[in-house]
């Protein structure tokens, strides 16, 4: 029962803000076109707090998920304007991506260094390789298909119900769930969050274990850098800067614990979901962005202090 | 095991230790701490690797890599801080690292079928096996990590400690489910301070001091007497001495304190120059109530009345007024264990160690090495951290602090919990010789014979509600335990 509280939690709080914006603006918020548009705002920072879910419950922390996403799309402009095919340059970025993570993931487990250093670094590293590889300035590509992913439909394709990037984070987020509650791989990540000593007492590969689930987090990141480009149309070295505190937000809006082993995609994409709505609602109601910030930072911290107080104390 | 040898550094941890287990035994691993009981099942379980001797497990040669090699050669180690992952269910921590699975998915009902099968095998099938940890009582979780061990096709296994935190019903159980496992066929080895626990569940005995084994012997074949002095390495006499004491003027005095949701009730009147003994169960809301006294919990009802002083205070307050509490959780709260022996000795007290409000560490370190030749701390020099003392010597520092402070009433929360028999002598002497120069002392113990031979009077708490003291020459042990469990 407890369980079920914390699963819909978050849940209730997105259906207490969206009931809440659609009283003050019942002809301007809760219409198609408004769902349209916020499902695929949030569809950049949804794919890339799945990760971000997997790094969290592990009992990490990804500080250059922001600077992941801007080298993306500074790489995928890059290799379009070199010619390569949408799909194999969005591909090779993909790979690239998780070359990140590797190196991330073998700096925590190799060296024995806090993911917060270790992505502290990168957050800079990252950045600063991106506008470097961009001579700091933005990349224009010719337009493919790739910038369809997340435009509003045209009418003719309604039937799609939403566009192909918000499908693209519906799939991947159903995979990671999976992963995470039914596979082995998953059950181990949960249980190194959880307890690493007796994780590694029981014989699990806990190098091995961060190793995938950093080079995992940096290749959905890089989904989520290819995502952005399709938003923005371009490449830019600058973008997604501090984006990776609205993902880490994301995830403990929807009950994910920093201290590891707590977390799930569902409350994570909820949580992704109730940022975006709340920066929406904030807009329709002509509130100025200010206060739309300060809205979301109450959000975040009574999300968790609500948790804290449904949890017994041990 | 035979001629096994250890050193850390300069530091011989064990010294040629030789042990023998049989199938089918308990073997009880006892001496005081720092004498290598740990390091040696450490060694056994593959946590460190011996210098030296050789280790045999059904006759053939034992060489683990590390704990998860010893696992997979059939000895497991339940350590006294439980390892269990507390998100997961009792069927995933039963199973963890050998989880049924079919491409990489894990089969649910397979792993709760083969959990349920080892809490059957442990007597415990009313644990449920998709119950998350977190959920279960401290003496379950023990249950769900001696299923692993058992899960894992492990026959020797090591209880470190396993009933310091346990109840005494909840001990009961424990014992039961060894002497069935013993009766299964498998080797069991048992560490622990308490002579009646080894009494209670041990076929056989050995002693270890200073790294080496100095006594070995079948359990009723060694007294009480006996194996204190085989642990000390001289004979201990009286463990609890007695000075004259003489009561003085009331400094405590608690009028019908209740906390948050314990203590319910609680009166008393302490008085200079006694030792105040208060018995109950874990839970029964004594470290609530020294809590509730020291400021650190807030105080509901009544009235506390501190050498003249009424009304409660924070602990800052209750320093002032000549108070000073050992916490019953040393290493969370009882003491910074990164810092040194001299820090945490002077910490309530920093006053007065250089002018103009300045600390000098000289001057800490002098002070603390007063207490630490007082206490007989055992330590390099003052600037040691506390981390890197034994059990007894570290809850010594805690005691250090308050002596510094010279504190009137002295709070005592299970001080002498999981420490040697040597560190215990020393602390009641220290306790003994403090009532005789008229300082007031509280002290909480689940251990009803220390209480006996420590305190003038002794109270017992129950569900809350604190009895009434009563002058030790009337308190038996049992009298004691039936008033604890509500059945006086």
């Amino acid at each position: 029962m407890n369980e079920w509280a914390k699963k819909l939690g978050p849940l209730l709080g997105l259906l207490l803000v969206v009931a809440l914006f659609s009283t003050l603006r019942p002809r301007q918020f809760p219409t198609a076109a408004n769902v349209e548009i916020m499902l695929l705002q949030t569809a950049v920072v949804g794919t890339a707090a799945l990760g971000m879910t997997l790094v969290i419950v592990s009992g990490g922390i990804d500080l250059s998920v922001g600077s992941q996403i801007a080298l993306a799309t500074v790489g995928l402009a890059t290799l379009l304007a070199h010619g390569w095919s949408p799909l194999a340059a969005a591909g090779a970025v993909v790979m690239l991506g998780g070359l990140c993570g590797v190196v991330i993931g073998g700096l925590v487990t190799g060296l024995r260094l806090s993911p917060f250093i270790v992505t502290l670094g990168m957050w800079g590293g990252l950045r600063g390789a991106a506008k470097g590889l961009a001579n700091e300035t933005i990349v224009v590509a010719p337009v493919t298909w790739l910038n369809d992913l997340l435009t509003a439909l045209p009418p003719d394709q309604a039937w799609a119900l939403v566009p192909a990037g918000v499908w693209l984070t519906i799939a991947l987020a159903a995979v990671v769930a999976v992963l995470l509650r039914s596979t082995i791989l998953g059950r181990h990540i949960v249980a190194i969050g959880s307890n690493e000593q007796t994780a590694r007492l029981c014989g699990i590969e806990v190098t091995q274990t961060k190793l995938a689930v950093y080079t995992l987090a940096s290749c959905l990141a890089a989904v989520a850098g290819v995502l952005q480009y399709a938003y923005l149309t371009v490449g830019d070295p600058t973008t997604a800067s501090g984006m990776e505190l609205d993902i880490i937000a994301a995830v403990v809006i929807g009950g994910g614990s920093l201290a590891g082993g707590q977390g799930s995609v569902f409350g994570t994409l909820v949580g992704a979901v109730i940022m975006t709505v709340v920066a929406n609602g904030c807009t329709k109601l002509d509130l100025p962005n200010w206060v739309q910030e300060i809205v979301t930072g109450l959000i975040i911290v009574s999300a968790v202090a609500l948790d804290r107080f449904r949890q017994p104390r041990d | 095991m035979r001629g096994i040898r250890k050193a850390f550094g300069a530091t011989q941890a064990l010294a040629g230790v030789d042990l023998r287990v049989d199938a089918g035994e308990v073997l009880a691993l006892v001496g005081e701490n720092g004498a290598g009981k740990s390091t040696l099942m450490k060694v056994l379980a593959g946590v460190y690797r011996a210098d030296g001797g050789e280790m045999l497990v059904d006759g053939r040669p034992y060489r683990p890599r590390g704990p998860h090699d010893a696992r997979r050669m059939g000895v497991a180690m339940i350590f006294q801080e439980l390892a269990l992952a507390p998100h997961l269910s009792v069927a995933e921590n039963i199973l963890l690292g050998l989880e049924p699975s079919r491409y990489g998915f894990v089969r649910r009902p397979a792993m709760a079928a083969a959990a349920r099968d080892a809490l059957r095998q442990l007597g415990r099938p009313d644990i449920p096996p998709d119950a998350a940890v977190a959920s279960l009582p401290i003496a379950e979780r023990q249950v769900v990590e001696i299923a692993r061990a058992v899960a894992t096709g492990c026959r020797l296994l090591v209880l470190d400690e396993p009933t310091s935190s346990l109840t005494a019903a909840d001990t009961r159980h424990l014992f039961a489910l060894i002497h069935r496992l013993k009766h299964q066929g498998h080797a069991i080895v048992f560490i622990s301070h308490f002579l009646e626990e080894v009494r209670a569940v041990s076929d056989r005995v050995t002693v270890l001091r200073d790294g080496a084994s100095v006594g070995e012997g079948e359990t009723p074949s060694m007294p009480d007497a006996r194996l204190i002095e085989l642990m000390a390495g001289r004979p201990v006499h009286d463990l609890y001495p007695r000075s004259p004491r003489a009561p003085g003027a009331v400094v405590l005095e608690l009028d019908a304190l209740a906390g948050h949701r314990k203590p319910v009730s609680a009166s008393l009147a302490l008085r200079r120059g006694e030792v105040l003994g208060i018995a109950g169960l874990v839970g029964a809301g004594r470290t609530e109530l020294v809590r509730a006294i020291f400021g650190l919990d807030p105080v509901r009802r009544g009235t506390i009345r501190v050498a003249g002083h009424e009304g409660v205070g924070a602990p800052g307050r209750r320093w002032a007024q000549g108070i000073g509490m050992v916490s019953e959780d040393r290493k969370a709260e009882g003491l910074a264990v990164a810092l040194s022996i001299a820090d945490n000795t002077t910490l309530s007290r920093l006053a007065g160690l250089g002018p103009l409000g300045l600390v000098f560490p000289g001057r800490q370190a002098a002070a603390a090495a007063r207490w630490v030749a007082a206490l007989q701390i055992r330590c390099r020099s003052p600037h040691q951290p506390v981390q890197a003392l034994s059990g007894g010597n570290q809850q010594k520092v805690a005691f250090a602090r308050l002596l510094h402070h010279d504190v009137d009433v002295f709070l005592l929360d299970e001080p002498t919990r999981g420490i040697d028999v040597g560190s215990k002598a020393r602390l009641y002497a220290v306790i003994d010789d403090l009532a005789a120069r008229g300082k007031a002392i509280v002290i909480v113990s689940s251990h009803v014979p220390e209480l006996l031979g420590i305190s003038d009077r002794i109270a017992v708490m129950c569900r809350g509600v604190l009895g009434p003291a009563r002058p030790v020459s009337e308190c038996s042990e049992h009298g004691i335990l039936a008033e604890a469990t509500g059945a006086a």
